[in-house]
């Protein structure tokens, strides 16, 4: 047996450009303003409060289908969103909520989809997996595993054929990143240099399944990407500084350079693989999961962190939470308020043609039900 | 009226649509250097250059996927499946991502993509390399699907779903790229979901789509010298959306049919098609629908017998004898 070395990112040293102990101090983190960091801290509380409210009503049998909380991993969102400009564009998988608050999506729009409204943002078509907001340069919200990572490298594709100085943000599970689609877009984003930062979310767990059982290479999953010639980097997921200073890099180089870049982000999900996954506690033990909990959660963190800098105070933190609780339980009436979809509503959405009435949406039968 | 071949009828629509919209772009396996596998995108490639036209590497699920991807920031990809047959691979980016993301984004999302390539049997080269996936792709509601006959329907329905702002799937043959139609040097657009009347007749409608038209067409002159029989051939052209209107007037018209297609029988096209018909026009009909569609095997090799599994001049003789 090879001896397994550990993993050493191939990011070059001028990219490092601080102590690895202190990303507080690297340009894009140095530059913020508190409002801007207290600003962070609310995003993360509120998916947070968001997502308590959705489970609790999930709970209460109000909603179908599958919940994929991302508790735990909130940093990651709201670090990496917090550097998009107009040019930058997210995809993401099912567990889709966190990224889509942070892009600026409204509560009351995302509980009702959850809710299966008619004013949820996907009209109640699309459920907890598929978000969608292009107005904010949100491309979903997809429920296959790894079948994002070539429309991420497509949205890529398309900024580069227009000419737009953007990149695609695309994230993927720890699951995903061994299905073919990946590794294929991976080959064509060094190929065709393209703008696409993958980042994989590494929560531990695929389902209940951990690294070891699914991964052949032990060390880390972005390392994958030294087989495709692409520049690729780990970052500790629960350090809102850390998420930022790693994920500014990468978007450097797909800005300036037109070129991909693979970063693995470590994380924790506190609750199952979806709400119906029975077995959390057994795949991890419940002192596992604790300890996270307890000393990694990436909320905590971040509010002592401004509480230490001198930037918070105890009494406007518990502000935030409060002002997330409430905006989530609005948001919950505002579902429960809300009307289901007409049922003629079925036939909307299907065809662009059809739904713009031009004629090429009207020649021909497109539906057949009677 | 020039005669020009299937290959340059497609070629020439891809080249037009070039010209017209700075968002179409072709890409897929040797399209550009290689000139198409199939010598689809002859030239384009020197014509247009690197940008315009894309070698991809063999990564459909990849590729398709991205085009898909692009097609929702308002670029207009044109995919080439080297083959239909290996679109199973892409399978998953076809159906769940082209075909469902209008719909579960509430309509905020729409994909502009034609995805292309041959998709029929006759030549010999096994069961996965002769698909004919238009059943499949009719049975996702989102996508649409067209199969034209002769070069002219090519031509115009290419053009059309280019155009069209949702994803079309064009599923072309082999067998025809080397036959040449009469196609008119004027523009022309030919809208997806009409159908056209091949050749009037007025005892019993051949209805197919593909080349199963050609086969239909040569049946309807035999039945004409032979048996007296006044056979209409009507091409579907278009899938989904489907001419229905066009099916039942011409049943209405004969009130016999006889469905052709190169599909497999169940779950086919002509299932769906006969259901059609005996729903809006069972009192129209004189005799049983029947049905002439590849025998339900999967593809053989053997070139003696794969002449005998696609429908043949003699089965659709014999099925329209049966019910004269």
């Amino acid at each position: 047996m090879p001896k397994l070395s550990s993993p050493m990112p191939s990011v070059t040293d001028d990219e490092v450009a601080v102590d690895p102990a202190d990303y507080a101090r690297a340009e894009i983190n140095a530059s913020l303003k508190p409002k801007q960091k207290i600003g962070f801290l609310r995003e993360m509380i509120r998916i947070r409060r968001f997502e308590q409210t959705s489970l609790k009503y999930y709970n209460q049998g109000m909603m179908g289908g599958f919940l994929h909380l991302y508790i735990g991993q909130e940093a990651v969102a709201v670090g990496t969103v917090s550097l998009m400009g107009k040019n930058d564009h997210v995809i993401t998988a099912y567990r889709d909520h966190g990224h889509a608050l942070a892009v600026g999506m409204g509560m009351n729009e995302c509980m009702a989809e959850l809710f299966g409204k008619a004013t949820g943002c996907s009209r109640g078509k699309g459920g907890s997996m598929h978000y969608f907001a292009p107005d904010k340069n949100y491309w979903g919200g997809h429920g296959i595993v790894g079948g994002q990572t070539p429309l991420g490298l497509g949205l890529a594709y398309g900024l580069k054929y227009k000419g737009l100085k953007g990149c695609a943000l695309c994230f993927l599970g720890d699951g995903a990143v061994n299905q073919g689609a990946y590794h294929e877009s991976l080959n064509l984003a060094a190929l065709w240099k393209l703008p696409v930062v993958y980042i994989i979310e590494n929560n531990k767990y695929s389902m209940g399944t951990t690294l070891e059982r699914s991964s052949a290479m032990r060390n880390c999953l972005a390392e994958r990407a030294d087989g495709y010639g692409i520049v690729w980097d780990i970052a500790n997921g629960e350090d809102l500084y850390e998420v930022r200073a790693k994920t500014a890099n990468a978007m450097r180089r797909a800005h300036e350079q037109s070129l991909p870049t693979v970063l693995e982000l470590d994380t924790y999900r506190y609750y199952g693989h979806s709400v119906a996954d029975a077995n959390y506690k057994k795949y991890r033990s419940p002192e596992e999961i604790e300890r996270y909990k307890t000393h990694h959660d990436p909320i905590i963190l971040w509010r002592k962190r401004l509480q230490d800098e001198g930037v918070l105070t105890e009494a406007e933190a518990e502000a935030i939470d409060e002002a997330a609780k409430d905006e989530a339980d609005a948001a919950a009436q505002f579902a429960m308020d809300s009307e289901f979809p007409a049922p003629e509503t079925i036939f909307e959405d299907v065809y662009w043609e059809v739904d713009n009435k031009t004629e090429g949406g009207s020649t021909g039968r497109h539906f057949f039900s009677e | 009226m020039p005669l020009i071949t299937y290959r340059k009828a497609l070629n020439d629509a891809l080249a037009e649509e070039i010209i017209r919209d700075e968002n179409v772009v072709i890409i897929g396996e040797e399209v550009a250097q290689y000139n198409g596998a199939y010598k689809v995108t002859e030239g384009l490639w020197q014509r247009f250059g690197d940008k315009r036209v894309v070698d991809a590497p063999i990564s459909e699920a990849g590729f398709i996927g991205m085009g898909i991807g692009a097609s929702m920031l308002g670029v207009r990809p044109v995919m080439e499946l080297m083959f239909w047959s290996f679109a199973y691979v892409a399978w998953d980016q076809i159906i769940n991502n082209a075909g469902q993301v209008r719909f579960m984004s509430g309509g905020l999302i729409n994909c502009p993509i034609v995805i292309r390539g041959p998709a029929n049997g006759g030549t010999s080269v096994g069961a996965t390399h002769s698909h004919t996936p238009e059943n499949f792709i009719a049975n996702t509601p989102g996508l649409k699907v067209v199969c034209p006959a002769t070069a002219y329907d090519a031509k115009g329905l290419m053009k059309a779903a280019i155009r069209d702002n949702d994803p079309v799937c064009v599923m072309e043959n082999t067998l025809l790229y080397g036959e040449s139609w009469e196609v008119p040097e004027e523009e022309y657009v030919i809208p997806l979901g009409v159908a056209d009347i091949k050749r009037e007749g007025t005892d019993v409608s051949l209805i197919a789509h593909g080349r199963a038209v050609i086969t239909a067409l040569k049946a309807a002159e035999i039945l004409a010298a032979e048996h007296d029989i006044s056979a209409e051939v009507l091409d579907l052209r278009s899938i989904r959306p489907l001419d229905e209107e066009a099916i039942l007037n011409t049943v209405r018209k004969t009130h016999r049919a006889v469905l052709v297609d190169e599909n497999k029988p169940f779950c086919g096209v002509s299932a769906q098609i006969a259901a059609t018909i005996q729903e809006k026009a069972f009192d129209e009909l004189d005799a049983p629908v029947q049905r002439v569609c590849s025998l339900d095997a999967p593809a053989i090799y053997s070139p003696a017998l794969e002449n005998l599994q696609l429908p043949t001049v003699a089965r659709i003789i014999e099925k329209v004898l049966h019910i004269r």
